[in-house]
């Protein structure tokens, strides 16, 4: 065996197969080299050195302000959950008002930034109803943000159905809500959850926009922070950590259950 | 069982897909056939409910089906559908797919359907499949799990739209072998199909629609030997072309 084609194989693997674990580590250790590698390069060209001495002054604030962003995106996610279903389920309505308002706030909240939402929301809506708690304000924004897109997850799903499942079920006698029980809500719950999860991976990194109108969750109080210590580098690589640490794993729950539901599988 | 067709008529939009549709006999092994959008499997969906006609009626042992919204349910929980393909639930294993109509729509218990299930299984040669999903067996297991799912529950009548078209060759016998065992037991069916040996001989009578109307109607043996519409004549004359 040819010793060069040996360790070309180290770095190959098949598509659609699992990859061996040491096989895996290797070369996952090797990407991670390469991105220290460039980053600390850009660095020295810059000759930047970095000190994490704020981290022992502010813990606390940074602290607080990593536990609003749970807290901000957990409530933005439970509510945009069921503003979601309740718009997809609206835009299949037979009353067309439902229906053509539905479809006009996916639109409206898909074609246009968060940022402009946040302030039209904040400044105009907000301050003409009378909601002064930022808390409050933010996680309605977010919500109505995310559930625009959740409302298309389930859309998508649900037309991604296959009509000759729902006929089984009327060949086999179940009522509408049988059906819907037994064959559409399952086969939904599989199709939509791995999607949804990494909706909330969204929702997290999105609720960082809210610094805006100085929610003090977690990046507006890194940005505090840097505004006093100067140290922007830090505390956005600091405030970036973070977020990956709360992003990373919902990525792969989201993975685990793309593989547990994916039924459809041949082994 | 008695069918009885009193001029079933069928529109979709402007098209008439079944003209004044009439039948009336004792059924036990009827095959459909006809070329393809001569309405077989329209009128096969409307005797299974599944299918509300424009016009006609319908009746199974001289009881008028009525196709209100509410009343369906329950008629077509007394009969037994397999489709083209894809019907058994992607999401369930070949023997809970057996299982759930008879706890969820007939009541049994649990540990009843199970039992039954794995008793239909191992009648038609799955029996060691029963945990695996639709998407892990072959087309032709699908469709011997699809077809004892129909059977599950002792339906009156069993109604096959063309269970193995989409099948491989080598598939298709084993599926067609499974629906001639099931005449043989007693098991009245209905089946839409291309294949003319089997309709022929395991099939006692046959129905030929051609363009929305019934042309003709009889037993197979006389059928196949004496096609009197010119219509069957070329049917049959084309199909035995390529024959070997």
């Amino acid at each position: 065996m040819n010793p060069l084609k040996n360790i070309f194989n180290l770095f190959l693997a098949p598509k659609n197969k699992s990859v061996p674990l040491f096989k895996g580590a290797l070369n996952y250790l090797l990407v991670c080299v390469l991105i220290i590698v460039v980053f600390w390069a850009s660095l020295s060209v810059l000759n930047i050195t970095f000190s994490f001495g704020f981290v022992d002054l502010y813990g606390k604030r940074i602290l607080d302000g990593f536990i609003l962003t749970v807290q901000l995106s957990l409530v933005s996610l439970v509510i945009s959950l069921l503003l979601g279903t309740l718009v997809a389920v609206g835009q299949r309505s037979r009353i067309l008002p439902i229906r053509y308002l539905c479809d006009a706030y996916v639109k409206i909240i898909r074609g246009t930034p968060l940022i402009v939402q946040i302030y039209l929301f904040f400044y105009i809506i907000g301050t003409a109803w009378g909601i002064k708690n930022r808390f409050i304000a933010g996680v309605l924004i977010l919500s109505i943000f995310e559930a625009a897109y959740i409302a298309e997850i389930i859309r998508g799903s649900f037309l991604s159905l296959d009509k000759t499942q729902l006929e089984a079920a009327n060949s086999l006698g179940f009522t509408r809500r049988q059906t819907l029980r037994y064959v559409i809500f399952p086969q939904m719950i599989a199709r939509t959850l791995p999607a949804l999860t990494g909706q909330f991976a969204n929702v997290i990194k999105d609720s960082s926009l809210l610094s805006i109108i100085a929610v003090i969750e977690m990046t507006q109080t890194m940005r505090e922070i840097s505004a006093t210590t100067f140290q922007l580098f830090e505390s956005y690589i600091l405030l970036g950590a973070l977020y990956l640490c709360l992003t990373l794993p919902i990525t792969f729950v989201s993975h685990l259950f793309e593989k547990r539901f994916n039924y459809a599988r041949k082994t | 069982m008695h069918v009885r067709l009193e001029g079933i008529d069928m529109n979709f939009g402007e098209v008439a897909v079944l003209k004044q549709v009439s039948l009336s006999d004792r059924i036990d092994k009827l095959a459909i056939i006809g070329p393809s959008g001569g309405g077989k499997t329209t009128l096969l969906r409307i005797i299974g409910g599944l299918l509300v006609p424009s016009g006609g009626r319908l009746f199974l042992d001289e009881q008028e089906v009525d196709y209100a919204e509410n009343k369906l349910p329950a008629y077509r929980a007394q009969l037994g559908y397999v489709f083209q393909q894809g019907g058994l639930f992607h999401h369930l294993s070949a023997r809970k797919n057996i299982a759930l109509p008879l706890q969820v729509v007939h009541g049994t218990s649990e540990e009843e359907a199970l039992e039954r299930a794995q008793e239909l299984l191992n009648r038609f040669g799955l029996g060691s499949e029963g945990d695996k999903m639709p998407a892990q067996l072959s087309g032709g297991q699908q469709q011997r799990a699809a077809i004892a799912r129909a059977i599950a529950a002792s339906p009156k009548l069993v109604l096959l739209d063309e269970p193995t078209s989409a099948l491989d060759p080598e598939y298709t016998n084993e599926v067609l072998d499974v629906i001639n065992d099931l005449g043989e037991t007693g098991i009245r069916f209905i089946i839409v199909t291309h294949e003319m040996g089997f309709a022929r001989h395991a099939c006692d009578k046959i129905a030929f629609l051609y363009d929305g109307m019934l042309l003709e109607y009889g037993s197979s043996s006389e059928l196949f030997e004496n096609p009197t519409s010119p219509e069957l004549q070329r049917f049959l004359g084309k199909l035995l072309e390529w024959r070997i």
